[in-house]
């Protein structure tokens, strides 16, 4: 049934996780093959919504599994914690050794839900009270509900493609951040700022591409990017922003003499070299990818389309589309993977990023954009509007890839 | 609130009283049953007799509900020539006493619903500010108690003047409608120069705010020189109130900001559940309450100060309010994972992540797998703990609100964030300070557009009025 909408979209949501059950998943037994690459059948007409996931309670001496067979498919389990001690649940292979789902750091009397997509086969469950040894183990048997999983050996080395590209982009756009930066600071401790004015939007696009992954480092980024307003009382103001307001000066405002320039220009090279040696070692899995991905769309909605950050240079469009590609890079990196397990979502990214983007170039001018206050109301609401029908589905992609 | 301003008799109006629109303006002794009037005549608004003040009355209603009334001096508080008029019986469930040794709407079982407003005092006249807070005493003690403002209230004046009361409160009851009144730094200071000869009286812990990091505030939601917390389980009714507040202050004060609210975002007693916020997690569930006199004692109410001239405060609060507006749609496109962790607790049951149930302490020393603590280092409730502010603890009572849309299609929506502290100092600014620098929650899905910090003086007595410490 090609161009059937697949129900598989709505899981990673899990908000109906609950209603997501063996009678459902034992229900979907019933339904002939009809959704290849598909699951999921949690939305089948006629399906019972009423029961529960499988229950899993887990204390010092007992690992109860409320089912010993489930028919394959995404199985759901509510894991209790009766015990005393933290607990974990772990989905195992056969082997007892590969891990296939995992919750873990579940707090005494608390629940947590695992939701894992398993083919037919042989697995063993697993709780660990207190976090150690091999855990109280059982057999559960996943017999074939007539549905396909989709995905077939080679997604792990989909996903694993995919985060190496990352890696390898985030790299290279740090590289490039640096150069570009040293070329920005020397410009404006020479007091060139119509050259450091040229270069400011322009160089910033590569730490907007990678801006949760230098978020992730605490202590740089308000070293290079906070804005004025977040700064605490007696805080020192370093970084682009400060450059900006001095670049791009506002009425009464006092320029920075030459000594303080360099200060900045020197302070803003060595915080991003710093940047760039800790972005060699970093560690990203699919997850991280995928949220990053929906952060950057974050930082285009709660930002950019208001055009706070960029407040004196009105620059914000350069950030937006830096954030964009971003964005867009993480996606397009895992969407191999992706096509296998929800090609309906594939084909919904690769639409809203194409239509987000048609419309950015919409005010591109030269090598760069339009000033973010020369845009109209509704041309701002049109952006804002495009990021959100972008910034839903994307939210789904870290589920979708690592479910 | 009654219909009739004259008081409706229990039996005649046993839920609430009813509107008797039209009917000519009768003085409370023609009222059948009505229980010891004390003033004879209602005088008209514009030129009657004098009698004794509907505003100036001092009710038992206010303390229980009971029809008996203290009668005052006439004319004792206002231009208003009015009638005696007690308050209906048989509202006392829903009435919440004016007068007492602290002011309402603190550890008042917090209600439904807010609207607040913080005027501009426009005038620079001691004794006109005076009279504007007699005024407000009168009609506020009228108002909670059920019944309108003004002489004849909304349907009993002359046919060619405009009522006294706006009237849309008519019919209902009074809805546990409290009014806390404070004041803001603006009404001791103003361009570095003392206002109202109160030299000397602005309370050391009534600071400036400092700038907290993220701080996007609008000068239109900021600041304020008095400020009136209206609380009541019907909007109608908390809206009513600020109305005519605003409409006795025409030309002595400007409303420089209002919020309404909804959906209270704390409980202040046991005898309350847990709300939840526009986020979904239950909020307030670590919050005091009022049933915790020597915690209340300890971190909500002020003491009389290191200076003689800050004593009036002593037995008040103060109040911070901060508008925070949520970016919800970014919030919703967050992981439960991710918004459990950001929270710190679960956000079906509001259990801490360390374990338990809700009302289980959290366990920040317990680790997980990684040797990360199970309520993350960054998490809201840890960075809100008194463990992490110095044991410090304040009575919240925030509402959530939401102000339609922004343009761009998101929610203008959030907490209207409002606590009472024993001292700003020491119980809201270290915390917030490290909040905003610290609390992933407020760096990514939080943004304080408007902001308020204002000393709420202790409870008014019976024939005194509000803030009448600072004036002795």
């Amino acid at each position: 049934m090609p161009g059937t909408p697949l129900p598989k979209m709505t899981l990673p949501k899990m908000t109906s996780r609950r209603r997501k059950s063996l009678a459902l998943v034992a229900a979907a037994a019933a339904v002939p093959l009809v959704l290849t690459g598909c699951t999921d059948n949690t939305k089948t007409p006629g399906s019972s919504a009423s029961a529960g996931p499988i229950q899993v309670t887990s204390n010092k001496t007992e690992c109860k599994v409320s089912i010993g067979s489930v028919p394959s498919g995404n199985l759901s389990f509510a894991v209790k914690n009766e015990g005393t001690e933290i607990t974990e649940f772990y989905l195992l292979a056969e082997d007892g050794l590969r891990i296939v789902g995992e919750v873990e750091n579940i707090g005494p009397g608390l629940t947590r839900n695992l939701v894992v997509t398993a083919p037919a086969g042989k697995y063993t469950t697993a709780c660990k009270p207190g976090m150690q040894g091999d855990g109280i183990r059982a057999a559960l048997e996943v017999t074939d509900s007539g549905n396909k999983t989709g995905v077939d050996a080679d997604f792990q080395k989909l996903v694993d493609t995919g985060v190496q590209q990352y890696t390898a982009y985030v790299r290279d756009q740090t590289e490039q951040l640096v150069t570009g930066t040293k070329a920005f600071a020397d410009a404006y401790a020479a007091g060139d700022a119509t050259k450091a004015r040229e270069l400011y939007a322009a160089t910033r696009m590569h730490w907007e591409r990678i801006e949760p992954v230098a978020e992730s480092f605490g202590d740089l980024d308000p070293k290079l990017d906070a804005r004025e307003a977040d700064l605490e009382p007696g805080q020192e103001w370093t970084g682009w922003h400060r450059a900006e307001k001095d670049l791009f000066p506002p009425a009464g405002y006092t320029a920075l003499t030459a000594t303080e320039r360099a200060k900045i220009a020197t302070q803003l090279v060595s915080d991003t070299e710093e940047l760039g040696k800790r972005t060699r070692t970093v560690v990203l899995p699919a997850d991280k990818l995928g949220n990053g991905a929906k952060e950057l769309l974050d930082e285009v909605a709660r930002g950019k389309v208001t055009g706070e950050e960029e407040i004196w240079s009105h620059t914000d469009l350069w950030d937006f589309q830096a954030n964009v590609d971003g964005a867009r890079i993480a996606f397009e990196n895992l969407k191999p993977a992706l096509a296998q397990k929800d090609p309906a979502l594939a084909t919904s990214l690769d639409e809203k990023f194409a239509a987000l983007q048609a419309e950015l170039k919409k005010y591109a001018k030269g090598d760069g954009f339009a000033y973010y206050n020369e845009l109209g109301p509704a041309e701002v609401q049109q952006l804002a509007a495009l990021v959100d029908a972008l910034g839903e589905p994307l939210s789904k992609l870290t589920s979708a890839v690592v479910l | 609130m009654s219909g009739c301003p004259f008081n409706h008799h229990p039996a005649e109006a046993p839920d609430g009283g009813t509107a008797k629109a039209g009917a000519p303006a009768v003085g409370p002794a023609t009222a059948p049953g009505t229980p010891a009037p004390v003033a004879p005549d209602a005088g008209s608004a514009n030129g009657g007799k004098r009698g004794l003040s509907r505003r100036g009355l001092f009710s038992l209603a206010g303390v229980g509900g009971a029809g008996a009334v203290a009668g005052l001096a006439a004319g004792y508080l206002s231009h208003d020539a009015v009638a005696a008029v007690a308050a209906r019986a048989g509202t006392g469930s829903s009435v919440v006493p004016f007068y007492g040794e602290r002011q309402a709407g603190i550890i008042t079982p917090a209600q439904d619903r807010l609207h607040m407003a913080a005027f501009d005092v426009t005038v620079e006249d001691r004794a006109a500010l005076i009279q504007l807070l007699k005024d407000w005493t009168a009609a506020a003690e009228a108002m909670t108690a059920g019944r309108t403002t003004g002489a004849t209230g909304a349907v009993d004046g002359p046919y060619d003047a405009p009522p006294d009361d706006t009237g849309e409160a008519l019919d209902l009851a009074a809805g546990k409608l409290t009014l806390t009144f404070g004041f803001g730094p603006g009404l001791f200071e103003k361009d570095g120069k003392p206002r109202f000869s109160l030299e000397g009286r602005r309370p050391d812990a009534l600071i400036d705010l400092p700038h907290f990091p993220g701080d996007a505030l609008e000068a239109a939601r900021t600041g304020g020189d008095i400020v009136v917390q209206a609380c009541a389980d019907d909007p109608q009714v908390a809206v009513h109130a600020i109305r005519n507040l605003s409409r006795i202050g025409f030309g002595k004060v400007r409303v420089r900001w209002s919020q309404l609210g909804f959906g209270r975002t704390s409980s202040t007693s046991r005898a309350q559940t847990t709300a939840r916020n526009l986020f979904g997690f239950k909020d307030g569930t670590a919050n005091l309450k009022a049933e915790d006199p020597a915690l209340l004692n300890e971190h909500v109410w002020a003491t009389a100060g290191t200076r003689p001239g800050e004593a009036w405060m002593a037995g008040g609060s103060y109040l911070v309010s901060r508008r925070i507006r949520m970016h919800i749609e970014i919030w919703d496109r967050t992981s439960l994972r991710e918004q459990q962790g950001l929270i710190g607790r679960t956000k079906g049951a509001g259990a801490p992540l360390s374990g338990g149930e809700e009302n289980t302490a959290p366990d920040f020393g317990i680790k997980g797998r990684t040797g990360e603590p199970l309520i993350p280092i960054d998490s809201h409730v840890r960075l809100a703990h008194a463990d992490q502010n110095n044991g410090v603890k304040m009575l919240r009572r925030g509402y959530n609100y939401t102000d339609g849309s922004d343009g761009l299609g998101h929610l203008d929506a959030g907490l209207f964030f409002i606590a009472f502290v024993k001292d700003p100092r020491t119980h809201y600014v270290p915390m917030q300070m490290a909040m905003a620098k610290r609390d992933k929650l407020a760096l990514e899905y939080l943004k304080h557009t408007g902001s308020g910090l204002f000393a709420v003086p202790p409870g008014i007595k019976a024939g005194g009025f509000i803030g009448e410490g600072l004036f002795a």
